[in-house]
């Protein structure tokens, strides 16, 4: 169905990536030497998780707008395609750069801080309905920590991006830097589908096609909650959001039952865990509407909602430009009525505290959505 | 109308320890928390599990990450089917303490001269006007 009003917020939402040259003018001249007398120019930075030509990664009807190119290559292309048709209010953008799976890890760093520097002078700067996620290198995360050092003071940025299935299970300690530097800012954490292919994209090893990567996302995201809940995360960092993007969320409640019911069995093995997991992750975990992985029927839908009870959770997201809907139709069709405002406008606004200071936007958004 | 159980002497039970025995056919758990005595029906209330077989332990609390701590020793008990902890002195679950409790006797722990009086019930075993004895009404 259709946005039944203007002033959405849209909370994932694809920067094609720039060809290497363009990010050259953002790195230091010891980095544009090694990077252009070594080739590495050369390559696309596409990160294997989305080949550039799947026709999953680029709607076709905007493809076709773009003479065939990736879309969401230019602002012009984001505003006709996606801002204005849509209505958008704000639209949290996310460069999801192959170079967060480098292995040198301070040619990462400076790949990710040239990216982020991209995004604010060449899409912030001209589109005020634009908000960000800063890409950081997480293998390394006294340099991702610098990084988001780096970006905080630009209120446009909102979220630290980390790909679902990086080298280690998310909640471990290592990352815990990133978590402590994001929630002293006020930044939440976009966790995105996608590998770095530090290890095999299931848990039982290597597939043989991207149809099993790509439809495996979900348990990646199962495993990342996991590992959050486990490892004490939501405890340690009470005031960090979680915002799971392209995660699909129809596989949340047997999730939330097996945690449930394996609490009470062996909860002392995690002492930290003092109530029911579903109740923890109903509060920290937010999820993005689109992909949607339900049919768009509303008595499953219903059902699924309830069963969730994820009234808190959802967060509206197109995808843009990957292709999850046709025409205008961003809503799936079913999703109750009652909860358009809150999936469209007031979670996304309680999953980003960068979004809520704004008092400008808030005010601006009410209206909008009461118009 | 109830009858008086004589469940067996204080003296079988050591602080810390247990004793399952059987009063009209049911099988009930006697516990010794610190010189008191509770008694639960030795079915857990999950999936009848018998806890009396469980580990009498204390409680594990944190109030965070890395930090560990077991508190109430002994005033706990783990099932040994699944692993739900029940609060020795209440019966109640640890996590649903408010719908899910072991269902629980009172003991009353009376001397062998006053039992002598009469009557009760001690099926197993004679009681003796010296001895301290566990007294459960059913
Ligand atoms: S039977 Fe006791 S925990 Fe399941």
């Amino acid at each position: 169905m259709k946005l039944p009003f203007k002033g959405a917020i849209d909370c994932d939402v694809h920067l094609a990536m720039p060809p290497v040259k363009t990010l050259l003018p953002f790195m230091s001249d010891y980095w544009q030497d090694q990077i252009v007398t070594r080739f590495i120019d050369r390559s696309s930075f596409a990160l294997m998780s989305y080949p550039t030509h799947s026709p999953l990664s680029g709607r076709p009807d905007w493809r076709a707008q773009s003479g065939g190119a990736m879309p969401g290559a230019t602002l012009e292309q984001l505003r006709s395609q996606l801002l204005d048709p849509f209505g958008h209010e704000l639209a949290i953008c996310h460069a999801l750069h192959g170079s967060i799976a480098l292995y040198n890890e301070d040619m990462g760093a400076e790949f990710c801080s040239a990216v982020n520097r991209w995004v604010a002078q060449e899409w912030l700067d001209h589109e005020p309905r634009l908000r960000a996620s800063i890409l950081v290198h997480a293998q390394n995360p006294t340099l991702a920590v610098a990084e988001i050092e780096r970006c905080a003071g630009d209120s446009r940025f909102v979220a630290v991006l980390l790909p679902v299935m990086g080298d280690s299970p998310l909640g471990r300690r290592i990352y815990w830097p990133i978590f402590e530097a994001a929630q002293k800012h006020g930044l939440s954490i976009c966790v995105h589908a996608g590998s770095t292919f530090r290890n095999p994209p299931t848990g039982t090893g290597w597939t043989s096609y991207q149809s099993e990567d790509y439809i495996g996302q979900s348990v990646a995201f199962q495993n990342l909650i996991i590992s959050l809940l486990a490892e004490g995360v939501f405890q340690k960092y009470p005031d960090l959001t979680f915002v799971c993007l392209e995660s699909g969320f129809t596989w949340m409640p047997t999730l939330l039952w097996r945690s449930a019911k394996a609490w009470r069995g062996v909860r002392a093995e995690v002492p930290w865990i003092d109530r029911s997991p579903a109740g923890i992750v109903r509060e920290r975990i937010k999820l993005s509407l689109r992909p949607f992985d339900a049919p768009e029927d509303p008595a499953i839908i219903n059902r699924i909602f309830e069963q969730i009870n994820c009234e808190d959770m959802l967060v509206f997201s197109t995808d843009y430009p990957h292709w999850q809907f046709e025409g205008d139709n961003a809503l799936p069709d079913g999703v109750p009525r009652e909860l358009i405002r809150k999936i469209l406008v007031d979670n996304p606004l309680a999953s980003f505290p960068r979004l809520q200071t704004n008092s400008h936007v808030r005010a601006h958004v009410t209206q909008e959505a009461a118009s | 109308m109830a009858k008086k159980y004589v469940a067996g002497a204080t003296s079988d039970i050591a602080e810390g320890g247990s004793k399952l025995v059987t009063l009209a056919g049911r099988d009930i758990g006697i516990y010794n928390v610190a010189g008191s005595f509770y008694a639960f029906a030795d079915r857990c209330p999950h999936a009848g599990g018998s806890l009396c077989e469980g580990f009498i332990t204390g409680i594990a609390v944190s109030g965070g990450p890395n930090d560990y701590r077991l508190e109430r020793k002994g005033e706990f008990l783990r099932c040994p089917w699944h692993g739900w902890e029940f609060d020795i002195r209440t019966g109640q679950s640890w996590c649903d303490p408010n719908s899910m409790r072991a269902r629980k006797f009172s003991v009353k722990v009376e001397a062998g001269a006053d039992l002598a009086k009469g009557p009760y019930v001690a099926e197993t075993f004679e009681v003796k006007v010296e001895g301290e004895y566990l007294v459960i009404e059913l």
